[in-house]
């Protein structure tokens, strides 16, 4: 059932691919605004140069954060393209970003101290969407390991559509993209300095930037679960939901942590424990 | 192969500046001359900074900020002085809280004159910088004591 061969294929290949949209991303985000914009591998670029620099620490101990940081973000997203539980693969993602929260705290550094804490906000933020986008997929297809989901004739997307778009909502916290880059932006300015990633530099930025590259497919391959029968049309949603991610990314303007946790529970509270509620009524109904 | 020369982030700071110089820098990011096309970011991180572009002649008030924003930031690093405020004091050369020059206060590798400095001639020094901050890059790696700061062999 769990996939070896799709765990070592994920952790060589999941890199590039996510420096790839992250290239594409920049180029598309300038084109948006009138610019050139940077050549497709920039991102490659640049953490080949973070990892040319000196790695200037404040305490040693936030080296070991980001390493298990990017190690917890790898398995967590190993675990999910080798079929493995969902609920595992949930709450091993949850603990790499406390490690990077950890790691943030370790500096004293005030500035990204509040972005730790503003880190800590978005996760109680997401983290409801995101295992309710798990109890639903359960409850459509009476499994919580990714191999079956993957497998099921059933589209998901037909029993799930508010929860799918519960789990766009928390998709802009987690790439990290406006309105709710609150905790640091993938742009290169931002109103606290740089805020988790501020003390970080050389490799141990570097390391940041590759596992965000992890979380990105990782996050897109759960996207693929809600249109898993049928490979095609996966895809296409895929590019379309990163389209309309990089679309709000460049429109909407940064908003405060008191907004971004209100809407995400609210939208988590409506449309998905309402789809949930929808589902536990026909299952009744139909038997 | 180094990536140093295609990925390289700016700080700027505006020490005591009129400003001009100021826009001038930030011109460069507008979609006229996007310099993003070159790799070139501004962050607004000394940790993350590869180039230090400073502007203005440094007051009393700003010497100990641009001291400790250069010591902040990793090797290799490159400092970048815009503007002929930057680079003499230019016009507030005899004020009487004003240094007279970044290079008063830290190493500068790169002057960018003009008052105020084009956004051109800002590029122009930016590329500059790259050539001798890929130098500081290969400097870095060889065993200490081999060559001398100005890259020529110790005798
Ligand atoms: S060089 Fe001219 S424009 Fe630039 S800061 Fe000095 S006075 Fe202002």
């Amino acid at each position: 059932m769990i996939s070896i061969l799709n765990a070592v294929l994920f952790i060589i290949l999941a890199p590039l691919i996510g420096g790839l949209i992250a290239g594409i991303d920049r180029k598309i985000t300038a084109r948006m605004q009138g610019r050139m914009g940077p050549p497709l591998l920039q991102p490659f670029y640049d953490v080949a140069k973070l990892f040319e620099k000196e790695n200037v620490v404040v305490t040693p101990s936030q080296n070991y954060y980001v390493l298990s940081y990017i190690v917890f973000i790898a398995v967590s997203g190993a675990l999910f393209f080798s079929g493995g539980d969902l609920l595992l693969v949930i709450f091993a993602f949850t603990l790499a970003h406390i490690f990077l929260v950890l790691g943030a705290y370790s500096t004293n550094s005030p500035y990204s101290f509040i972005g730790a804490e503003r880190e800590l906000i978005q996760i109680i933020a997401y983290e409801p969407m995101i295992i309710l986008s798990a109890v639903g997929m359960y409850m459509v297809t009476k499994s919580f390991f990714v191999s079956d989901i993957m497998n099921s004739p059933i589209p998901v997307i037909v029993y799930l559509p508010g929860i799918f778009i519960g789990f766009l909502m928390v998709l802009t916290i987690k790439l990290r993209k406006s309105p709710f880059d609150l905790s640091t932006s993938h742009h290169a300015h931002q109103e606290i300095v740089k805020g988790v990633t501020t003390e970080f530099s050389g490799s141990g930025l570097g390391k940041i930037e590759i596992a965000h590259w992890y979380e990105n497919v990782f996050l897109l391959g759960f996207i693929y679960l809600f249109f898993a029968f049928n490979p095609v049309i996966a895809l296409a949603a895929i590019i379309v939901t990163y389209l309309i991610e990089i679309f709000i990314d460049n429109t909407f303007s940064r908003v405060k942590w008191q907004y971004t946790i209100k809407s995400a529970w609210i939208v988590a509270g409506t449309l998905g424990i309402v789809n949930l509620a929808v589902l536990y009524y026909l299952s009744g109904v139909m038997g | 192969m180094s990536y140093m020369k295609k990925s390289p982030w700016i700080m700027h700071y505006d020490a005591s500046s009129c400003n001009g110089c100021d826009i001038e820098v930030l011109a460069c990011l507008t979609p006229l001359y996007d310099v993003e096309r070159f790799g070139i970011i501004n962050t607004g991180n000394p940790k993350h900074t590869d180039i230090f572009v400073v502007t203005g002649g440094i007051n009393e008030q700003n010497r100990a900020v641009v001291k400790n924003i250069y010591d902040q930031i990793p090797e290799p690093k490159v400092v970048v002085a815009v503007g002929i405020c930057a680079t003499s004091g230019g016009v507030f050369r005899e004020c009487y809280n004003i240094m007279g020059g970044i290079d008063k206060i830290i190493p500068v590798d790169v002057y960018v004159p003009g008052c105020a400095a084009r956004p051109e001639s800002i590029i122009d020094g930016i590329v500059t910088a790259l050539g001798v901050l890929e130098k500081k890059r290969q400097l870095m790696k060889e065993p200490a004591g081999k060559t001398d700061v100005t890259g020529g062999e110790k005798k």
